[in-house]
């Protein structure tokens, strides 16, 4: 089904069954930013995993995502799935300059650009107040009515639009990665000289992932700005880059839907974890210690990796 | 009359302050397997990555069928028909041997940006895919993914995914490194059959793979040719013979 592989396709099923009946038995809105996390986990495993990019500075296209879209639909009056598709855009937007630049350097000197790079919008989101609110963040976002006539006031009403942009990013996801363009990168990943002196443009294509990847972090960004009606530093910073590259080498690098499993895992940490306060922090560094000695391939990877069959 | 496909003047290359290539003028002619040999450390493998702009000249001119390519980037120069072999054997072992030949293919279908694409569109290169590694004798491999192959194997399908993209001018560095002897003789009747229609640039350490294969030989000491000519000539220069072969060969 839509060139999912048998076991693929039955995950899937699993997975939409989940969705279908995750907000009965949780919190929507847990479930909800479950979901937007997994977009972001999934666009960045597109970095981490196909082309063996690793970013440290993500969370500049899911801010800078959510800010947009926050701002567009709070002080312009724009409908939802406009304020999502702009956070989209401007994503994309900012990873074509920022991917330009960064894919020049190679390894830690690539992680480190993108770093800095990041540093750099979580700075300019600070002191940006008139868009971003600064410390405050936007606040309050009314999520208005889908195409101007659905309310999305409810959770649930809310929750088929959350659930319907996931779907479609896990399968928009194995679409990339099983395309003509996905077979390139795959091979740039194996032996980028190689794919050089066969006369592939190895820098461009990277920088296409590079802008997909940001892509999803602005979709992901600007959903959940929606979903929870608020945008802060804390989206654009240092510890959300860390934080998604946590979900995808939890959930297994380079699967499909291992970043699912991951942002599930480091959602729920930090929501059921989070009576015992800073300690949050100290024990989802434990769990990623013995995430990186006992199974390195993250779970789904292990999984996939005993089964023999990409997952 | 014979024409000039890959001519270099004076192409140097210093790595802070130690002259790795020093002034080499190479002249291969067109339809020739022309050998670079010399001991370790003669630049051999340098020269090979200035041609092939894997590393950017300090001096001199590289001039390809007529054209200067000295300030091109590696990718274009792969582009315009001269493709190199790696000494260690490059093939993408996580890709399988039928989708390795593939890449090569499918390079020049245009859009390779097409990520919306499934790729059962690529099926469409299996069947010339298929031939290349029949004619490299991996027919039974197509489904093995290329990590799991012997190294004999990579190599013969490394050969395969660059006569993939059917290159005039073929650069082979050191295509029998590392191999036994069954091995060697089948890379060498593979690079017998390969050199029709096209001209081929080697580096190799082999002595009889160099002598039974090659019109002419270049030999490089310290980053500078010391003899040009046919095997014959060549292997008789007393300077060659102390440079390179040893006095005990004398």
């Amino acid at each position: 089904m839509l060139g999912f592989s048998r076991t693929q396709s039955v995950a899937l099923a699993v997975l939409v069954l989940v969705v279908i009946a995750a907000p009965f038995l949780l919190y929507p809105i847990v479930v909800m930013q479950v979901m937007c996390y997994a977009i972001f986990a999934m666009g960045t495993n597109l970095l981490m995993g196909s082309v063996g990019l690793l970013s440290l500075g993500q969370a500049a296209y899911f801010g800078l995502g959510g800010y947009v879209a926050g701002y567009l639909v709070q002080s312009v009056g724009l409908t939802p799935e406009l304020g999502i598709i702009a956070g989209g855009a401007a994503g994309a937007l900012l990873g074509t300059g920022f991917g330009w630049l960064a894919i020049r350097r190679q390894d830690i000197y690539f992680a480190m650009v993108t770093l800095a790079l990041a540093q750099i919008v979580y700075f300019a989101a600070v002191q940006a107040t008139g868009f971003t609110g600064g410390e405050n963040g936007i606040q309050g976002i009314a999520r208005g009515d889908l195409f101007g006539h659905l309310p999305l006031k409810s959770d649930h009403a809310m929750y088929v639009v959350v659930a319907v942009i996931f779907l479609a990013g896990v399968v928009f996801v194995h679409r990339i990665v099983n395309s003509p363009f996905g077979q390139v990168v795959k091979a740039v990943r194996d032996n980028e000289p190689r794919m050089i002196s066969l006369g592939y443009r190895t820098d461009a294509y990277k920088g296409m992932i590079f802008v997909l990847a940001a892509l999803f972090a602005g979709v992901a960004g600007a959903t959940k700005a929606m979903v929870m009606g608020i945008v802060t530093l804390s989206d654009v910073g240092a510890t959300t880059s860390g934080l998604v590259v946590l979900m995808v080498l939890l959930g297994g690098i380079g699967t499909i839907f291992g970043p699912i499993v991951g942002a599930a895992i480091v959602v729920a940490m930090q929501y059921y974890l989070a009576p015992f306060g800073a300690w949050v922090i100290v024990i989802q560094g434990a769990i990623f210690m013995v995430c990186v000695l006992v199974f390195r391939r993250g779970i789904i990877g292990e999984v996939a990796f005993r089964l023999r069959t990409p997952l | 009359m014979s024409t000039i496909i890959l001519e270099t003047s004076g192409l140097s290359k210093a790595f802070s302050g130690f002259t790795a290539v020093d002034r080499v003028d190479l002249r291969i002619e067109t339809g020739t397997i022309h050998a670079l040999i010399g001991p370790n450390g003669a630049g051999k493998t340098t020269c090979f990555n200035l041609l092939t702009k894997f590393l950017q000249p300090s001096a001199g001119r590289i001039l390809f069928q007529g054209e200067d390519i000295t300030r091109l980037k590696p990718a274009d120069v792969a582009r315009r028909g001269m493709v190199r072999s790696f000494q260690i054997s490059a093939v993408f072992g996580q890709l399988s041997t039928l989708e390795n030949v593939r890449i090569a293919l499918q390079r020049d279908r245009g859009g390779s940006f097409d990520f919306w694409r499934s790729s059962d569109s690529l099926t469409r290169y299996d069947d010339r895919a298929r031939a290349l590694l029949t004619d490299v004798g991996l027919e039974t491999f197509a489904d093995t993914p290329a990590a799991e192959l012997s190294y004999g194997r990579k190599r013969a399908l490394e050969i395969a995914t660059t006569l993939a993209l059917d290159p005039p001018l073929l650069l082979l560095d050191e295509p029998t490194a590392g191999m036994a002897e069954p091995d060697v003789a089948r890379i060498v009747t593979l690079i017998r059959r390969l050199r029709t229609g096209r001209t081929i640039l080697m580096v190799e350490h082999n002595l009889s793979v160099v002598s039974g294969l090659s019109d002419r030989i270049t030999v490089l000491t310290r980053g500078r040719v010391l003899a040009e000519g046919p095997y014959e000539t060549v292997s008789k220069d007393p300077a060659v013979i102390t440079a390179y072969l040893g006095t005990d060969h004398a």
